[in-house]
């Protein structure tokens, strides 16, 4: 049973294709990431589901209603976390999840189960004016606020932009808690290393979709030879790593580079063409792919 | 869902509450608005300094003088001669003087006798402040001709405000400004806010039609409003002395229709305007300069080019202060005002008539 289906789903903003030709679908009860770059086409596709915007061609249904047709039902049903902080800043935290379950014609109390593994964590601030609250903190109050209605499907956009490490690991352990409360997920990340804390995840760039997966799956498709490379002068083994034919792709990765290897490629032969070339202090071996690296070789092509 | 709606209504309270800047302009502005125009902006006329030049000095002269002096309006700086009245003037030392002509008493004689004759008096103003000139002209007309008739001479009459004060004239336009500046920027900025923070798309997303929460945001300004106007109607009728001899009723019932149209206008902006920037540029641009200049609250509509004229048809403010003027100067019931009540409705309607159609509840 499908949560969520997009079909074909394009949306521009005059001459810009902020979203082209997208078509997925999230189960039920399914933690969904939409990994991508700033500009993919996340932030478009969020609003289209929250039914605030209309797309300009595809259909897509949330909850088994339409975005278009049933979109004042839809917006009964789920629950949306935009990018940016928007809550009150002036109002206190417990001021803010008041006002949020009276919009949804709801009571703090009826829905504090839900609410209060993450909510628990911010209650001791809870006379704190919002805009004074740490940045993790704001994010558990938006996360408590985009719940207080008991949504079927919640919709996170870049919940975790902004915010330390730490707050980010809490985040995600707080949204697989959620998920066994059966609440479908479409939670959107730049960040790459958040991709294994899904179900499944789509990875978008520019506007579509470049492919859709679990995350193990994603890697285990990845179908090349992975090294991770090391030399005195990183910049100049980046450099020189791109102009060799047998390479398909050389990026930083942490503090080493990965480099794709296409048909053909010898790690003997490449350590003797790179020192010919001025590198030194060079080092080379086998890489276990991640999602980056799946997301780049997926660019590349 | 009326509990809800109370919810709302207690949420944008705290915004404005908590807002210092706000509530400052909120409380003071008003006061300071009405003292400021009402004492010490002021085109009345006050310690004339007036020079009188007389060939003789007969009695009938010497009365005209004797009551001049008395009049808590001028104050006397003695006779001068014919040659020196230019010096005089120009120097500053006096605003005006008073010419008499020898012949004074005989013409007065005539003159009461109907016998047809040229004035007696001239009176010569230094006319470089315009406003003070006509004023002190038409006073000194006054005071020379207040207590003995002077028919064929002439004859003035200041009717509604015979002391000419300026703040029977402001009052009604400071509180047109004021209501303006409240109720239409302050609600249009605070819905905007919303859009530019970006919790105008959560409330987007949820079940509440947003023109409701929008209404909410309304009452909390409407009730700041009220406040506003009971301090000015209290400072016009206890400090400023304005009579308001029409009945205090249909001066708040018209006032509160203002209320109205203001917030109308503030829901319009908001349609139209994407930032709080804007949406204060907007506001004051478009609304508070037309109508300071064009809504008869400085300079009379009367006197405006034909082109100017149309265009304050369309300012709600000239509608507003001219019914004031009526109710509160005049002394006018509210029957009497019935044209300008009508023009107000009708703003009303196609406001937010318009409004609405614009207000969108997706992003585009």
């Amino acid at each position: 049973m499908n949560s969520i289906e997009v079909r074909h789903l394009s949306k521009s903003y005059g001459k810009v294709n902020a979203l082209n030709d997208v078509s997925f679908e999230v189960e039920r009860g399914e933690l969904f990431g939409l990994i991508g770059p700033d500009g993919a086409g996340k932030t478009t596709l969020f609003r289209l589901l929250t039914t605030l915007l209309n797309p300009d061609a595809g259909t897509a249904v949330v909850e088994g209603l339409d975005i278009v047709s049933d979109y004042r039902l839809i917006r009964e049903r789920v629950g949306y976390m935009p990018g940016r902080f928007s809550l009150y800043p002036d109002l206190t935290v417990e001021e803010n999840l008041r006002f949020f379950a009276a919009l949804f014609g709801s009571r703090v109390e009826e829905s504090y189960d839900l609410i209060a593994p993450v909510y628990r964590q911010i209650e001791p601030f809870r006379h704190r004016r919002a805009g004074k609250l740490s940045g993790g903190m704001k994010q558990k109050l938006a996360l408590s606020c985009a719940l207080i209605h008991r949504p079927s499907v919640l919709f996170l956009d870049e919940p975790t932009t902004g915010v330390d490490a730490v707050s980010r690991s809490e985040f995600w352990d707080m949204l697989t808690q959620l998920k066994s409360k059966g609440i479908t997920m479409l939670v959107s990340t730049p960040y790459m290393d958040e991709a294994s804390r899904c179900d499944r995840v789509a990875l978008c760039n520019e506007g579509s979709l470049l492919d859709v997966d679990t995350p193990s799956g994603l890697v285990a498709r990845f179908g090349a030879p992975l090294f991770a490379v090391a030399a005195d002068n990183m910049y100049l083994l980046l450099q020189e790593s791109r102009r060799i034919r047998e390479v398909v792709a050389c990026y930083p990765f942490g503090e080493a580079h990965h480099l794709i290897a296409g048909a053909g490629f010898s790690p003997e032969r490449f350590a003797a063409a790179l020192r010919d070339k001025g590198v030194t202090g060079l080092s080379i071996r086998p890489a276990v792919p991640a999602i980056e690296d799946m997301f780049i070789k997926l660019m590349g092509r | 869902m009326k509990n809800n709606f109370i919810q709302f209504v207690r949420k944008e309270s705290l915004h404005i509450l908590r807002d210092r800047r706000t509530m400052l302009v909120v409380i003071l502005m008003p006061a300071v608005m009405l003292m400021l125009f009402g004492f010490a902006i002021s085109t009345e006329v006050n310690d004339v300094r007036v020079a009188v030049v007389a060939p003789v000095r007969s009695d009938g002269i010497r009365e005209a003088v004797d009551r001049l002096s008395r009049n808590g309006c001028f104050s006397f700086c003695g006779y001068i001669s014919e040659q020196d009245v230019d010096v005089k003037l120009r120097s500053g030392e006096v605003l005006a003087v008073v010419v008499f002509d020898a012949d004074y008493d005989r013409t007065l004689l005539q003159a009461e006798q109907n016998i047809p004759v040229k004035p007696p008096v001239q009176i010569v103003v230094d006319a470089s402040n315009t406003n003070t000139a006509s004023s002190a002209a038409l006073y000194l007309q006054n005071a020379l001709s207040a207590e003995r008739p002077v028919p064929t001479v002439f004859e003035t009459r200041l009717l509604y405000n015979p002391q000419m004060k300026s703040a029977y004239n402001f009052v009604p336009g400071i509180m047109g400004v004021i209501f303006i500046l409240v109720c239409a920027m302050m609600t249009s900025v605070s819905i905007v806010r919303e859009k530019e923070t970006g919790t105008m798309e959560v409330l987007l997303v949820s079940p509440v039609r947003p023109l409701k929460i929008v209404a909410a945001k309304m009452i909390p300004y409407l009730g700041v409003s009220c406040i506003m106007l009971a301090v000015i109607l209290l400072l016009a009728r206890y400090v400023l002395e304005i009579p308001m001899s029409g009945g205090v009723g249909g001066i708040v019932a018209v006032s509160l229709l203002y209320l109205v149209l203001a917030l109308a206008l503030g829901l319009f902006v908001s349609t139209v305007a994407q930032t709080q920037v804007a949406a204060l540029l907007v506001s004051a641009m478009v609304m508070i300069l037309p109508m300071i200049m064009l809504s008869g609250m400085l300079f009379p509509v009367e006197n405006m080019p034909v082109v100017l004229q149309g265009i304050s048809c369309c300012i709600p403010a000239r509608w507003y202060i001219s019914a004031m003027r009526k109710m509160m100067i005049e002394g006018l019931p509210v029957a009497a005002v019935w044209r300008e009540i009508a023009v107000l409705c009708a703003m009303i309607a196609v406001l937010t008539g318009v409004s609405l159609r614009k207000f969108n509840d997706k992003l585009e």
